[in-house]
């Protein structure tokens, strides 16, 4: 196995919402009392079923209550062992289900909040990703901005199965916002269920839907690429969170195979798409979608031909590996600490700002 | 010192070896050409209503293409008529000069998508009908693929089995875009009855079922539609995997056509490692999801991969399998392989034949 | 290098291309708007006649949705693949270090110099009161 090395940054952890009332104090008298007086159910997306095993490690899995609701559980079970510097939470609690823009913006706010005073405000070493209500761009980047103050907000989250394609120009204000202010766009998998999870249509199966979630990653890949987010933003890092990257290089062979055919559709689109993800667009390690050998591995980061486009992540409280083994075997110590250290930190600006500004 | 002023019509470098081509897209000269083959009903149908696809367009793709017909501008016949329609032309421009032994067609303006399944039933047949008369009867180096009502499994199975031992065809076609993903029981019928006649299946990349092309809705561009098509390919597989399907059908056997073959290993290892932890909910799958896609899938080449590396691309092949891949041109369309330019030297000559004629021959029972 | 006389100006009038073959070259001279242009009819790509694709304009962009149309029938888009290749210089856009066409230069010489040589005319008359597309190569 390779050994994590300490100072690294995890760049997503997933601290859970014991249920929607947990978000009650948060909320106004009004939404406090839709969500009472309603009966509204907890927001738990099918994406990640509390109890299936993909949501949690075996042994991370807690007696009682969701998998990563407990902060002393995930120093203990991730913090503590990968003697990480920073951990980055990106919430998957289930709000972009939510159709109304109105309550979705009520409980994205209450999300927010909840994430700064029961995670960050309790362990100095981490770090939120805003979550936005995205049925309405507008309400977006006015909670971007309103998060945006807390320097310990290093991200901004968005599910990778939404509503539209995320090139689509309607969300740009985001994207300005996000670069305006330093951060980062985070797109985790999951879905907000508002389109089939796949590109055809509903499957039988959670197992399809989860595979899915790679393909999903590639057609918005696509989709940021040639409708010219990074020729607008070009310093705007982008990371896909949880979606896997051994499909990348076969990925971008087909791209600019069909690019350099028909450039002239999206002329803004001035250099080879591999160049716009060399320098707009980096993956977490977890999952890796690889057989367990070296060999293999090591060719497949031939292939991706960059040592700056993976940053270390444990997906907690994810089943993706056991014990310790969250890197994958045979890799270089000079890999080890790109990987943990430098590529986090070359991409989260707001990172060593935070560690300036924060006592 | 020589000039010509009257150079004939580009061809390319002609092959010594014999290649099969398994994508070839043979098209229609005339809108009416297909009625010698279709009920009287249907011509007034058509003319009256159109084909009513799943997708808004009377005529014509929701996406346009890169080139008219998605198809190379010198492969207008000369006698007229859109790219793909005449015989003479794609021997003369095509199944000659590359030495072309097996040219598998692989018609799409068929009847399958259409949401009149009558319309759909019969439109499919005529298509079986006209390839027979106008193209496989005609060369014998051409074999034909059964075309379905792909929604309608009674039908489409009806259609395989009356087409049982035909030698004019070599498989039954699908396309990846459907109502439901492939895996889907409704479908069955038409793995059971492909299976019951020996032919393989193919899935060609395109078509349309109503879903929007990407899990997050519809995106802008064409290139985003042709990209697409790997990631719907993807998801069509698993589907097929993870629905038991050769579980239930251990003897098919299934083509993955214009979709790219790059995208194969990470996607198998991403099933492999997904169904270790979540193999509780599909019991039925008593093998690794990747062991079924060794056993039961091919893939046409077209459009091949192309990275700045070529060894990447043969290390690709590997994790694949030299004796899986067909070589393919998807003549006449504009995404054209040239087939003397795809493999460079330094490929085994044993790979270079299987991957140009050998798999194909044994995959499709051809002499 | 040599100079090929191709044909008399007056029949190859603007917006019109000749094929042709010099030494086993496929070869296409262009009059573009009363500009001459000589490329060579094979794609540098996969081998397609480059010279049957059509003459389009290059579309730029430096802000996305707004396209800045210029060089208007100067692009020969490749009628395979669609790769574009500006005609004056062979250079493709969308890789530009890797892929050119083969370019030669193309001029209008009158009939009185042609005479003189060192032109190679053998299979076309030249008459001195003429004016006659040359091609290098």
């Amino acid at each position: 196995m390779t050994s994590p090395i300490a100072g690294g940054v995890d760049c997503d952890l997933h601290p859970a919402v014991p249920h929607l009332t947990s978000l009650l104090p948060y909320m106004n008298d009004y939404w406090r009392d839709q969500v009472t007086t309603r009966g509204m159910t907890d927001l738990v997306s099918q994406s990640y079923p509390t109890n299936s095993p993909i949501s949690s490690r075996p042994d991370w899995r807690p007696g009682q209550g969701k998998p990563g609701s407990d902060l002393a559980d995930m120093q203990r079970q991730a913090l503590d062992p990968f003697r990480v510097r920073y951990g980055i939470c990106n919430p998957l609690y289930g709000v972009q289900m939510v159709f109304s823009e109105d309550m979705q913006d009520a409980f994205c706010r209450a999300l927010n909040d909840w994430l700064v005073k029961e995670w960050l405000d309790k362990d100095a070493r981490l770090r939120g990703s805003i979550v936005i209500p995205t049925q309405s761009v507008e309400k977006s980047v006015a909670e971007i901005e309103r998060c945006g103050k807390d320097s310990r907000f290093v991200q901004v989250l968005l599910l990778v199965m939404g509503d539209m394609p995320l090139g689509k120009r309607a969300y740009w204000p985001i994207y300005a916002a996000a670069e305006r202010l330093g951060l980062t766009i985070g797109i985790h998998a999951g879905s907000a269920y508002h389109n089939p999870p796949t590109s055809i249509g509903w499957g039988s199966y959670h197992i399809e839907d989860y595979v899915a979630q790679a393909t999903a990653f590639q057609t918005q890949l696509t989709s940021l690429i040639v409708e010219g987010v990074f020729a607008r933003h070009p310093a705007l890092k982008m990371v896909m969170l949880e979606s896997g990257f051994t499909w990348l290089p076969a990925y971008l062979w087909r791209l600019h195979k069909f690019w350099r055919g028909i450039r002239m559709e999206t002329p803004w689109v001035d250099r080879a798409p591999l160049e716009i993800v060399r320098s707009n667009i980096r993956f977490s390690l977890q999952p890796v979608d690889a057989p367990p050998d070296p060999a293999t591995l090591n060719r497949l980061f031939d292939h991706m031909q960059s040592d700056e486009l993976l940053l270390f992540s444990t997906d907690y409280p994810h089943w993706q590996f056991d014990g310790d083994e969250v890197l994958p075997p045979g890799l270089s110590g000079d890999l080890v600490r790109k990987i943990m250290i430098d590529n986090p930190l070359a991409t989260y600006g707001r990172l060593e700002f935070a560690k300036e500004t924060t006592p | 010192m020589n000039v010509q002023f009257r150079p004939e019509p580009s061809t390319s470098l002609s092959l010594k070896t014999a290649i099969a081509d398994c994508d070839i897209h043979p098209a229609r000269a005339t809108a009416t050409e297909l009625y010698p083959f279709l009920a009287k009903r249907w011509h007034a149908h058509l003319e009256t209503y159109g084909k009513q696809a799943y997708h808004g367009m009377m005529e014509g793709p929701p996406y346009p293409k890169a080139q008219p017909n998605a198809s190379r501008r010198d492969a207008w016949p000369p006698e007229g008529g859109p790219q793909g329609s005449s015989l003479s032309f794609m021997q003369k421009q095509l199944l000659d000069p590359y030495n072309v032994a097996l040219g598998v067609l692989n018609p799409l303006a068929s009847g399958q998508g259409l949401r009149n399944q009558d319309l759909a039933g019969a439109i499919c047949s005529a298509i079986n009908d006209w390839q027979i008369e106008r193209w496989t009867s005609k060369d014998s180096r051409l074999k034909g693929s059964i075309v379905v009502a792909n929604e309608d499994g009674p039908t489409a199975a009806a259609e395989i089995r009356k087409r049982a031992g035909d030698p004019n065809f070599v498989q039954v076609l699908l396309l990846s875009r459907n109502v439901e993903p492939l895996g889907q029981r409704r479908y069955w019928p038409i793995y059971e009855a492909a299976q019951e006649i020996g032919l393989p299946v193919g899935v060609h990349a395109f078509g349309f079922g109503g879903n929007p092309l990407t899990p997050s809705g519809w995106p802008s561009f064409y290139i985003e539609e042709m990209v697409g098509h790997s990631q719907c390919q993807q998801t069509a597989l698993a589907s097929l995997v993870l629905e038991g399907v050769f579980e239930r059908f251990s003897k098919l056997k299934m083509v993955m056509i214009e979709a790219g073959f790059g995208w194969a290993p990470s996607l198998a290892w991403r099933l492999d490692k997904t169904f270790e932890k979540l193999h509780s909910e599909v019991p039925h799958l008593k093998r690794k999801p990747s062991e079924y896609i060794r056993d039961h899938i091919w893939w046409t080449t077209q459009p091949m991969e192309d990275p700045e590396r070529r060894d990447h691309l043969f290390q690709t092949i590997e994790w694949i399998g030299w004796d899986k891949l067909l070589f393919a041109t998807d003549y006449p369309h504009w995404d054209f392989d040239e087939p003397s330019r795809v493999l460079p030297a330094g490929v085994s000559a044993a790979n270079r034949e299987a991957f140009y004629l050998g798999n194909a021959k044994k995959l499709y029972g051809v002499a | 290098m040599v100079r090929h006389v191709i044909a008399p100006v007056d029949e190859l009038p603007p917006g019109t291309r000749k094929f042709l073959i010099i030494d086993e070259r496929p070869i296409a001279i262009f009059n573009i708007k009363g500009e001459f242009f000589g490329l060579l009819n094979r794609c540098p790509h996969q081998g397609a006649a480059l010279c049957e694709g059509p003459l389009i304009g290059l579309a730029q962009s430096s802000n996305p949705g707004e396209i800045e149309y210029t060089k208007l029938g100067e692009i020969i888009r490749c009628p395979w693949h669609g790769w574009e290749f500006d005609i004056r210089t062979g250079q493709s856009y969308c890789d530009p270090k890797r892929f050119r066409a083969r370019a030669y230069p193309v001029n209008v010489e009158p009939g009185s110099a042609v005479v003189k040589g060192p032109y190679v005319a053998e299979t076309i008359k030249v008459a001195v009161e003429s004016d006659y597309v040359v091609v290098d190569l």
